[in-house]
């Protein structure tokens, strides 16, 4: 039997089946993978690896570690109950003469800055002072040029930058900080700004994904079923915005939705109503306009799916004896759920970025979080914080893929 | 009888499997005969029965009254139809492609509306009832299951639109599928069943709300020949089981000529000839039903005398042939005459037949349980014969002289 099988799998050229197969398996799989590697390797720079670094800065933050190297390490000892001792200011006080010579000092008050707003400046003075010192003791030295280093929060602070990594900048994403012994407490009200900019982010890209489906599905619906000769002309009216840049269909939502714009002005002269209507640089301007750019996003998954659909199921339903609104309700509707889940996914995804259109046409209670990351890197400089929301909203993303494949199943989705 | 007749009605005859299916079919009929107009009596009968019904208006079931059908506004697709169903009937509709079988079949269910006349259900018009009011079952060429469902769900689908409990829902479902042999399936989605199960899928949901009309189109087109026909056997017991009405629409002559009680031949919009199966072929009325049932020798002549039921048809340059008159307009008129070409005797004895003819062998076919010799005569050199492989065949050789011969009444003088 077994001699039987081998004699079996055996070519006459002596080389077993098996391998032969494995080789030219091999060598179908090595072309397919050069075939993918210029994009590969594209994602990867371009794609890949910025994330990845994102991801890192959120946590990653050295510079007190780096440039106030005897401090950190002599904090490691410190209990943080009450100040440190003498042989810590000592420290303290080497790391600002050598960071005022090496001008690094800048760098070391902004990081102190981000976390005790306002200490940047008297801590880059004391840094000044302190390089004039030559002798102890530093402790009462230091703690007389400036109060600030006799204060535990400020102590505390450096004692946490003797790690390289900080939950500091995800904590202050979600509103929270750290107290003056190093306790995580809520940021007080006044700077207590990004759950409710995280919850504004998802409000709006859940009604502008709820209004490009409400305004996108009977037209989906009307594209699939009209003959072509009608479908053709309506479908290059649906994807006609792709073909104009995104700034210009904002600006030309301000021309149309200001005080006296377009819109307004017709109003008036219908008498529909006595004063110009506020349309724009608040939510109303904001949904419009997001909703407008989204639509065809939604919109062609949905079509896409109609398209497939037999208009036979129709009448197969009708023929059983369902009238034209059940048979539409359970068999064409339930149909097209892949494409609805596909279009909404895709605006949803897309909208939760949004940051040049709520900039334009919206208040400043419309800015969602994309505006923040943005006024991080472009005008702050502070990336920590800007990865940090940048890590959190690509989370919040994946962990919405997930819970939707949980529940509907990515491989049920149709693109097209 | 009646057994002689069906294994000389079929074109193709030297299928084993046909000839099996055949009688199985055969043996339904006979087993419930006592269900279906015209099914198990004698051809004759059966004719008579159908025109009696065509006269009489409270008999018929179904009636298409002078509907005519043009979706263009320029062309008719169904001229003139004047039909006549009968309860429990079950009658095919046949005809070569876009001869208007399916806009007929459209028409009754309501999906299409006609452009004239009316139809009437139970002697109702159901001009103006919608699809879903009319109670008719449906089977459509592409099965049209509802890929979304499971068997069951698609089969609870017209009960639950009736509004029907569970508690009924759910034996008829039960019942309906183990009609078609389905009975493990119910959890099953179409789209995990093979073509021959959807299909019977289809027919089971088009029978589970006991509609009193079942409309088939095509319901076999996408199978293979076996399983097409373990399928007409199935459809032939469940009629029979049910005593349901059907309208069944194909393209296949010997599916019409096995299933059917009578067979509407359409061609052009216009019903050519309404007959039960053997009658259809034995005495087709004009010469596109003669060509499209079966094999048929076609001679074009031109008429010299009539005399009552026959007349003498003159062949150019070949002689004068004695046929049955049955659709001549007069004497000097063109007419084709029509000749089964089982029904041509080789060398009959001179004297013996009203029409002899010498012929000249072009060529021999062995089929196995018969012998296929194309001749020339007449100066037509398509000229076929069947002869059935029994004791007796004479070895013919192509280039042999030999003479042909038939009855008056096998030769059928048709419109030209
Ligand atoms: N919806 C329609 N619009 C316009 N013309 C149509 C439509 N449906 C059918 N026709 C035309 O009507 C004629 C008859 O079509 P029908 O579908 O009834 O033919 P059929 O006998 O069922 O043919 P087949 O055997 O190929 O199915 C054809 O010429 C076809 O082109
Ligand atoms: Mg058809």
């Amino acid at each position: 039997m077994v001699t039987m099988a081998v004699q079996i799998a055996r070519e006459p050229d002596g080389m077993p089946l098996r391998t032969k197969l494995t080789r030219v398996e091999r060598r179908r799989k090595l072309r397919a993978f050069i075939l993918v590697l210029p994009l590969l390797l594209f994602i990867l720079i371009g794609f890949a690896l910025p994330i990845g670094r994102m991801m890192f800065n959120a946590i990653h933050d050295d510079t007190l570690l780096t440039l106030m190297p005897r401090t950190t390490a002599a904090l490691s000892a410190w209990d943080g109950k009450d100040l440190p001792d003498e042989s810590t200011y000592a420290a303290l006080a080497e790391d600002l003469k050598q960071a005022w010579a090496q001008r690094s000092m800048g760098a070391i008050a902004k990081r102190i800055n981000y976390e005790l707003p306002g200490l940047g400046s008297q801590i880059t003075s004391s840094a000044r002072k302190a390089s004039t010192l030559s002798a102890g003791p530093y402790k009462p030295t230091l703690i007389e040029i400036n109060p600030v280093w006799g204060r535990q929060d400020v102590w505390s602070l450096l004692k946490r930058g003797s790690l390289a990594y900080t939950p500091y900048y995800l904590l202050r994403s979600v509103d929270y900080q750290y107290g003056p012994s190093g306790q995580i407490v809520a940021s007080p009200p006044e700077t207590a700004i990004f759950q409710d900019m995280f919850l504004r982010t998802l409000a709006i890209s859940i009604g502008v994904t709820a209004l490009t489906l409400l305004l996108g599905f009977p037209v989906a619906y009307l594209l699939a079923t009209l003959p072509a000769k009608y479908s053709n002309l309506l479908m290059i009216m649906v994807v006609l915005p792709f073909w104009t840049s995104l700034l210009v269909r904002t600006v030309a939502w301000v021309v149309l939705l200001q005080q006296h714009g377009v819109i307004n002005e017709m109003l008036m002269a219908l008498h529909m109503i006595s004063q110009p209507a506020q349309l724009i640089f608040n939510r109303i301007g904001t949904m419009v306009a997001m909703t407008h750019i989204q639509l065809p996003f939604t919109l062609l998954p949905i079509y896409s799916v109609m398209k497939t659909i037999p208009p036979i199921h129709i009448r197969a339903a009708r023929s059983l004896g369902a009238g034209p609104f059940y048979a539409f309700w359970k068999v064409y509707f339930p149909q097209t759920l892949p494409g609805i889940a596909a279009g909404c996914l895709l605006t949803f995804i897309l909208c939760l970025g949004y940051y040049i259109t709520p900039a334009m046409v919206g208040g400043p209670n419309d800015q969602m979080v994309g505006s923040f990351i943005a006024h991080y890197t472009n005008e702050e400089l502070n990336w920590g914080m800007a990865s940090a929301l940048g890590a959190i909203l690509l989370t919040a993303t994946l962990l919405l893929y997930y819970v939707f494949n949980k529940l509907v199943g990515v491989d049920r989705i149709k693109m097209g | 009888m009646r057994h002689s007749i069906n294994r000389t009605r079929l074109k193709h005859t030297d299928s084993h499997d046909l000839d099996h299916a055949r009688e199985k079919l055969q043996s339904v009929k006979k087993e419930h005969g006592d269900l279906m107009v015209g099914g198990a009596a004698p051809a004759g009968e059966a004719l008579g029965q159908g025109r009696a019904l065509m006269s009489g208006t409270n008999s018929a079931f179904v009636k298409f009254s002078d509907v005519q059908k043009t979706y263009d506004g320029e062309t008719l697709v169904v001229k003139n139809l004047n039909l006549d169903i009968a309860r429990g009937e079950f009658l095919t509709m046949l005809g070569p492609s876009g001869s208007g079988k399916t806009t007929t079949l459209m028409m009754l269910a309501g999906f299409e509306t006609p452009t004239n006349g009316s139809i009437l259900l139970e002697a109702r018009s159901i001009d103006a009832m919608p699809p879903h009011k009319r109670d008719i079952g449906m089977v459509f060429q592409s099965y049209a299951l509802f890929p979304h469902m499971t068997v069951e769900e698609n089969l609870a689908f017209p009960l639950k639109v009736r509004r029907l409990g569970r508690s009924e829902i759910e034996p008829r479902v039960k019942r309906a599928l183990e009609r078609v042999r389905l009975g493990g399936y119910c959890k099953r989605r179409p789209a995990q069943l093979s073509g021959g199960q959807q299909q019977r899928v289809a027919l089971a949901r088009a029978l589970v709300f006991d509609p009193k009309l079942v409309l088939m189109d095509e319901p076999l087109g996408a199978l293979d020949k076996q399983l097409r026909e373990q399928m007409q056997i199935e459809i032939k017991h469940i009629h029979a089981d049910l005593g349901v009405t059907v309208v069944y629409v194909t393209h296949d002559q010997a599916e019409a000529l096995t299933m059917s009680d009578r067979i509407a031949v359409f061609n052009d919009g216009v019903i050519q000839q309404l007959a039960p199966p053997a009658d259809l072929y034995e005495r087709p009325q004009n010469a596109f039903v003669a060509q499209f049932i079966g094999e048929n020798n076609q001679l074009h002549g031109k008429v010299v005398a009539m005399n009552g039921t026959t007349c003498k048809v003159e062949i150019a340059g070949a002689g004068n042939v004695q046929a049955l008159a049955i659709n001549v307009e007069a004497i000097g008129r063109p007419t084709v005459l029509s000749l089964r070409p089982e029904r041509v005797q080789l060398n009959p004895t001179p004297g013996t037949l009203p029409n002899i003819f010498s012929a000249e062998v072009a060529e021999v076919i062995y089929l196995g349980d018969h012998v296929r010799t194309r001749v020339s005569v007449c100066g037509h050199n398509d000229f076929v014969i069947k002869l059935p492989n029994s004791e007796g065949l004479v070895q013919l050789e192509p280039g042999a002289a030999i003479t042909v011969g038939w009855k008056t009444e096998d030769c059928r003088a048709l419109d030209a």
